[in-house]
């Protein structure tokens, strides 16, 4: 083989990148963004994918390169006998030093508006997750909870379209996660504490709400969704609900 | 591998004198030569077998997650009806839950660690350094025989009541906590704990075996600037396991006492598990993320530092040429090490820790990043230049690197808080763990069986087998894991059992069989290596001290080296890395060969 073994190394950019563009002209990748903070976090996504891509390919590209070129056999040149190169050690600390530090503050925008930009309103809905149902309660007309127009329902997470909605989140027994791929939405839950979490969905439809910490044997099948709807019919559904609730005592 | 025969026949006459330098020694009985033995070499083969024993368990604990993700729920063919009779042979969800736990404590605590500091560093360092053996022979070998009572608990846990533990490699309460919150929760947590307080225990015995060894031991000459980067590498992983690993032990005796003592460190009040109050509460879950993470994050550099070590010394001496950057090498090990300390928490991002903190350990855990980086250049710029032999070993070294790329790159992602929202907990960190730990670190430790095989046995593996190994693995590595990118970009969780049942994951089938094929080969592609592996121990050619014409002071020693390692003392004129040295003929110039009388002493490196 001798150094055609140097296309085996080649084979891991070119096939990367391959199967990269493969799946995301196929459609096998990120869910469809209905959040409106979503398209930052795919923008963050995209950009740390091309940049990550270029050093992937310049770097296994080189070594391929050198792996190819400087094989034993194939070569008369002598061995650059060299310890190394203070000038190419400071040039490449200090340029991915400086690029990472850039990749790090580019990030804290979007973070803060999904985990610590609180918006000022009264919570939507409180989640309590337990093994293996999410339980959901609406604090009713009065607005608040612990009282008894408080509505309950499971499994099936309703909020109104295009406005802010506020999650009280808790979890009754172990640690579970609140994860919506579609509003690029996580957050663990987590027992004796109660953690908000915050969006705002811009299209409605019905779309999976995931279980994505381990919590059992159970845990693959905590499944709930989410109905996203405009405000009349949110309002509907509730009124709907409350009404069975009454009526089942 | 014609180059490295002409050795042979230089040391035939050599290895006849190694025997009888052996024979002065007086004889050992068999059990204090090879069971109960002070010796740091079969100390270090020790280790490696039984690792490499839990190595084929913890594989094959993988594949069955790999059945389950590809064919759900049905039979599972040839074990099945043995395993799960009872569900007409296929995996139960429970089963399902302990088949990784058990995979990744098994792969993690039974093989990295202990192969890389337990087989390699106790192999390696004294030959490296120049010592007879290590300063503490008797803690030594207490250090392997304290992992036996881990393998005990191990391997009992799977039979007890409720099955092994199952609440995650992590073991996160409430979940591992509560005897009530999973099957896995009975008995086989308190095992799983205790297996881990056992491993931690000879852990501990190691690093101080091995810090001492490293400071008080190195033969005349060896000055620290002078050390090969794998001795770098086990004495700075030697230091994070000692300043980590107590804080680890703490969270699990303080879970242990969460279990039998109802102490409730780690469980709030209010709990209800199972419709029934559990505990009387009082304690925090988050608490024992931020213990269990202090010692694991630390332990994912332990888990990689001696292998980078390693592979350096592979890279360099098969490109036939210096290592490129030896300082900066050091110092970014140093750097990796100091910075593992702080960034803990970019495990926790999601977790409910404080927000604002996550910002924190995003800066630092993207700086982490820098180290590695450097030591990729250097990497790539030392086979700049060189005189590439394509050893299996050094085939395996270059994997290394070129793996290690992706699953650098691929940290970069999580440790970006906001793109880690969508894919924390998806099977985008799975593939970047197994980039690191199986792309990264096992590659590198295959590369260096095959490498120092010789000095271990004396003799030969063989090397075309060696190359199909390599092959396979390497396809088939990249076969199973980079498609693993793909599922974490489209948000597969994992940890699920069946994860089809979601809409969003329902097309990901496809995908997931076409790694479990890939994964299945990729097991059945080890046999090759298993086969010459105990092939070679008994048949394969005999070898010289230096079969690879390396430069390092473990070569100076007979294949394998007596009791009491070397010859003669030996002494260090130089670094290990002067190959292609313009000052002398050979191609290389080894640690311990006086500088030709007639020139004057020139440092090199400097």
């Amino acid at each position: 083989m001798g150094r055609y073994w140097a296309f085996l190394f080649l084979l891991v950019p070119i096939a990367g990148v391959g199967i990269f563009v493969w799946a995301a002209a196929g459609g096998m990748w990120m869910p469809r963004d209905i959040s409106e903070h979503g398209h930052e976090i795919d923008h963050l996504w995209n950009f740390i994918l091309l940049l990550t891509g270029a050093v992937f390919v310049a770097t296994e590209v080189a070594l391929f390169w050198f792996l190819w070129r400087y094989e034993a056999t194939s070569h008369r040149d002598p061995v650059k006998f060299t310890h190394g190169s203070h000038n190419l050690e400071v040039v490449w600390t200090i340029l991915p030093a400086a690029t990472l530090l850039f990749i790090a503050i580019y990030q804290m925008n979007a973070w803060a508006d999904v985990k610590i930009r609180k918006p000022p309103m009264a919570p939507t809905v409180e989640v309590m997750a337990r093994q293996f149902e999410w339980r959901l309660r609406w604090p009713g007309p009065d607005g608040h909870f612990d009282t008894p127009d408080d509505i309950h329902w499971v499994n099936d997470l309703h909020v109104p379209v295009d406005e802010d909605v506020l999650v009280d989140l808790k979890s009754m027994d172990v640690l579970h996660d609140f994860f919506l791929p579609n509003l690029r939405i996580k957050q663990d839950a987590v027992p004796g504490m109660m953690i908000p979490v915050w969006f705002r969905a811009t299209d409605v439809g019905q779309y999976d709400l995931v279980c994505a910490e381990l919590c059992g044997w159970g845990h693959y099948k905590m499944k709930g969704r989410i109905t996203i709807e405009p405000r009349e019919q949110y309002e509907a559904w509730l009124k709907k609900i409350a009404n069975e609730q009454n009526t089942m005592k | 591998m014609s180059v490295f025969t002409e050795e042979k026949h230089l040391h035939e006459a050599g290895a006849t004198h190694d025997h009888q330098v052996a024979a002065e020694h007086h004889e050992l009985s068999f059990l204090r030569k090879y069971v109960f033995s002070l010796d740091h070499k079969v100390i270090g083969i020790q280790f490696l077998f039984s690792t490499l024993l839990w190595f084929v368990v913890g594989g094959l604990l993988a594949l069955g997650v790999r059945w389950q993700l590809a064919w759900p729920w049905s039979n599972m063919p040839i074990v099945g009806q043995m395993l799960f009779s009872g569900e007409g042979g296929q995996i139960s969800p429970e089963f399902y839950t302990m088949l990784f736990t058990m995979h990744a404590s098994v792969m993690i605590f039974f093989v990295i660690i202990p192969i890389l500091a337990g087989a390699f560093g106790n192999f390696l360092i004294p030959l490296m350094i120049g010592a007879d053996d290590m300063a503490f022979p008797t803690l030594n070998m207490l250090s392997y025989w304290f992992m036996w009572p881990a393998f005990v608990c191990m391997i009992a846990s799977f039979f007890v009541t409720g099955g092994a533990s199952a609440s995650g490699w992590t073991g996160y309460p409430p979940l591992s906590a509560v005897q009530s919150a999973a099957p896995g929760s009975h008995a086989g947590q308190t095992l799983w704990l205790q297996g881990l307080i056992f491993v931690g225990v000879s852990s501990m015995m190691g690093s101080v075996n091995y810090m001492t060894t490293i400071i008080q031991m190195r033969a005349p000459g060896m000055t620290m600037f002078h050390l090969p980067m794998t001795i770098w590498a086990m004495f700075i992983t030697a230091i994070l396991q000692a300043f980590a690993l107590p804080v680890l032990t703490a969270a699990l005796f303080m879970q242990l006492l969460d279990r039998v003592a109802r102490t409730c460190f780690f469980l709030p009040e209010g709990l209800i598990v199972n419709n029934a109050e559990a505990v009387a509460g009082g304690g925090q879950a988050l608490l024992w993320q931020h213990l269990f993470w202090f010692y694991s994050h630390p332990a994912v550099y332990i888990m990689i530092l001696p292998a980078m070590g390693m592979v350096s010394d592979i890279i360099s001496c098969f490109a036939r040429k210096p290592l490129f950057g030896y300082k900066p090498m050091v110092y970014s090990i140093g750097g990796i090490a100091g910075l593992g300390f702080i960034v803990w928490g970019h495990h926790m991002f999601m977790s409910g820790m404080n927000p604002a903190l996550g910002m924190t350990f995003m800066v630092s855990t993207m700086m982490i990043a820098l180290p590695s980086a450097i030591k990729v250049f250097n990497w790539i710029g030392t086979v700049w230049g060189g005189r590439i032999l394509y050893t299996t070993a050094m085939l395996f070294a270059l994997s290394f690197v070129s793996m290690f790329i992706i699953g650098g790159l691929s940290g970069i992602f999580m440790a970006a808080t906001p793109v880690d929202i969508f894919i924390h907990d998806t099977y985008f960190i799975v593939a970047h763990i197994h980039y690191v730990l199986f792309g990264g670190t096992a590659f590198g430790v295959f590369g260096a069986i095959y490498f120092w095989f010789p000095k271990m046995f004396g003799r030969m593996m063989n090397e075309t087998a060696g190359k199909f190994h390599f092959f396979l693995s390497f396809i088939f590595f990249n076969g199973t894991f980079f498609p693993m990118h793909i599922l974490g970009a489209g948000g597969f969780p994992r940890r699920l059992a069946d994860p089809y049942h979601y809409e969003t994951f329902a097309n990901m089938l496809a995908m997931n069989r076409f790694i479990t094929i890939c994964a299945l080969s990729m097991g059945a592609s080890q046999l090759i290596f298993a086969a010459n592996f105990l092939y070679s121990i008994f048949w394969g050619p005999k070898c010289g001290r230096n079969p690879w014409h390396s430069n390092s002071l473990e070569w100076f020693a007979p294949s394998p080296p007596g009791h009491g390692n070397f010859d003669a003392q030996p002494l260090v004129y130089r670094g290990p890395y002067e190959y292609g040295s313009p000052e002398v003929d050979t191609d290389y110039y080894p640690q311990w060969q006086p500088p030709p009388t007639d020139r004057p002493l020139v440092q090199p490196g400097h």
